[in-house]
């Protein structure tokens, strides 16, 4: 007589440590071995899309702050970015770089932050996190310098940024960006060949290439497993094709190939600013000249920039009035984490937390 | 997973955290030691100039929370007369857009940034508690004329002795520690 066997329904979260937030999956399975991922979003929703609606087109900017708040300006800059092509505005170009130079800075701080929590979601606990923190630090630093705060900037504005940078940032950046290699090569001393991360990341969860490309992946998720594809270079944004760059891929798309491809997409964020140091005009306006209460002509308009995560689109439509009809944000974390079932099925639960973490979600930007 | 040799990876750490150790350690004692903030920080007490402010609204029309209420009556030709000018500091998400707005400089944001309160009703400003004191400072947030006196921010970047956060290698026993220290 066959035995007769159900499956066990586990849930994880929406307060577990190892979520990064307000995040619940709804796990079945066999023993020990996952049989069906569910994840279930909606914990951390504010309705920021419909605030957007009543608000004007420069109150919506400190409300995309808190979509991706790893990495607030690079949400700033994709809402500035649709609202500039709608309006047809030019931004000048010292604005310009310093948009790079703090969207640079933000990716490095994002991986920072993802690298550190994927370690620790390995069972390296808290020590690489707080390494990678020293770095990130820094960089809030620099932040905190030109714009008054530490996690939720408001810094660039529709046409420009908010104002120019301290005289004492250009010093400490270049400081920072000369000493930021050895600092990476001492994660990757730390890291690279520990054999216990080599045993638990290398071979798990793998997304195979068609796979990302279908579900629509972007970012470190999608490069992982060997597609090329960077906006910085397929679409250029803002002034991107004045740099010289690289984009790190991986091979076979497990845990380890994202974790890698962060790590030397690390380095290449370094490049770009130390160039970017080099080209900027050291004066020139910083915002063109647009009122605090300006309407756009009516129409629509997308735009989308490689944000540390993936892909990061704003949809704005305008009706010629003082606030926006319609803003749809298109979140890369949404989509990466889409994948998380593909990737999952078939290990085990100390697995998946593994896997979930290398995906580097933010809850703030699933849920919005 | 197979390994040619077992354990390289993990000794190229230890050394690594063997060499952190004897590195200079960076946080700082909070609330003994205090770190010095940023110039242009948008502190959590924002700061209002009677005598510059003509009452436009500009500010009020600015904030993305609809939390300044103003309240106006004409005076002599051309001229508000300011009733009431009150924010609170509970709504407020210290944007910073209503200081960018004032087209007379008569808004600032505050330096303070302990500012937890027991009760709800404390956390509103009034036109008396948002006035310049000398504990109550504006900071340079859009407002550069305030920079020059301000002190400079500490950064993690630079050693202790450039005005930097980094710290002797044994700060602990040259200091006093606990409260009033
Ligand atoms: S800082 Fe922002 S939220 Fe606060 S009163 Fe000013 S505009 Fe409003
Ligand atoms: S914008 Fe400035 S001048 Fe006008 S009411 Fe506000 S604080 Fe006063």
């Amino acid at each position: 007589m066959p035995i007769k066997t159900e499956p066990f329904y586990l849930n994880l979260g929406p307060q577990h440590p190892s979520t990064h937030g307000v995040f619940r999956l709804r796990v079945e399975l066999d023993g020990e071995v996952i049989v069906n991922v569910e994840p279930i979003i909606g914990y951390l929703h504010r309705g920021i899309e419909k605030l957007a609606e009543t608000r004007t087109y420069t109150q919506v900017i400190p409300l995309t702050d808190r979509l991706d708040y790893v990495a607030s300006m690079t949400n700033n800059l994709a809402y500035c970015l649709s609202v500039e092509k709608l309006a047809g505005i030019k931004v000048p170009e010292r604005a310009e770089y310093l948009r790079v130079i703090f969207s640079e800075l933000m990716r490095l701080a994002n991986h920072f932050l993802a690298i550190g929590a994927f370690l620790n979601d390995c069972g390296a606990l808290a020590t690489p996190l707080i390494y990678m923190w020293r770095e990130r630090e820094k960089i809030v630093d620099l932040c905190e310098m030109t714009c008054g705060q530490r996690l939720l900037f408001n810094y660039m504005r529709v046409g420009g940024v908010s104002q120019d940078v301290p005289e004492e940032f250009m010093p400490a950046l270049k400081k920072f960006v000369a000493e930021m290699p050895k600092f990476i090569g001492e994660y990757e001393q730390l890291i690279k060949q520990n054999e216990i991360f080599l045993a638990r990341t290398k071979g798990v969860g793998i997304l195979p290439k068609e796979t990302a490309i279908n579900i629509g992946a972007s970012g470190p998720v999608l490069r992982g497993s060997g597609v090329n594809w960077d906006i910085r270079k397929k679409d250029p944004y803002s002034i991107y094709e004045r740099f010289d760059f690289e984009v790190p891929t991986g091979e076979v798309g497990d845990c380890y190939d994202r974790f890698w491809v962060r790590l030397r997409e690390m380095r290449q964020s370094v490049r770009i600013l130390e160039q970017a140091i080099v080209q900027i005009p050291a004066k020139g306006p910083i915002r063109a000249d647009v009122p605090q209460f300006f309407r756009p002509p009516a129409g629509e308009a997308y735009g989308h920039i490689e944000a540390p995560k993936g892909n990061l689109g704003f949809y704005v439509v305008s009706d010629g009035s003082i606030a926006p009809y319609r803003v749809h944000i298109f979140p890369p974390s949404l989509i990466n984490v889409t994948a998380l079932a593909d990737m999952a099925i078939g290990w085990k639960v100390a697995d998946l937390i593994i896997v979930f973490g290398s995906i580097d979600v933010v809850l703030g930007e699933i849920d919005r | 997973m197979k390994f040619e040799r077992y354990g390289i990876g993990i000794a190229k750490g230890m050394a690594l955290t063997l060499k952190h150790l004897f590195r200079p350690p960076l946080t700082v004692q909070y609330p003994d030691e205090k770190l010095v903030v940023s110039k242009r920080i948008r502190g959590n007490e924002l700061v209002w100039f009677p005598d510059r402010c003509t009452g436009c609204g500009t500010c009020t029309k600015a904030c993305l929370q609809g939390n300044i209420i103003l309240v106006t009556h004409r005076g002599e030709p051309n001229k508000f007369i300011v009733d009431k000018f009150e924010l609170d500091s509970g709504r407020c998400i210290f944007c910073g857009l209503c200081v960018e707005s004032c087209p007379y400089d008569a808004l600032a944001m505050g330096l303070e940034y302990e500012c937890a309160k027991y009760r709800r009703g404390e956390t509103i400003l009034d036109k008396d508690k948002l006035k310049l004191t000398d504990q109550h400072q504006p900071s340079a947030y859009y407002r550069p004329q305030f920079a020059a006196g301000l002190p400079k921010q500490s950064l993690l970047i630079y050693d202790k002795k450039d005005g930097g956060q980094k710290l002797n290698l044994f700060p602990l026993s040259k200091r006093k520690r606990g409260p009033g220290a």
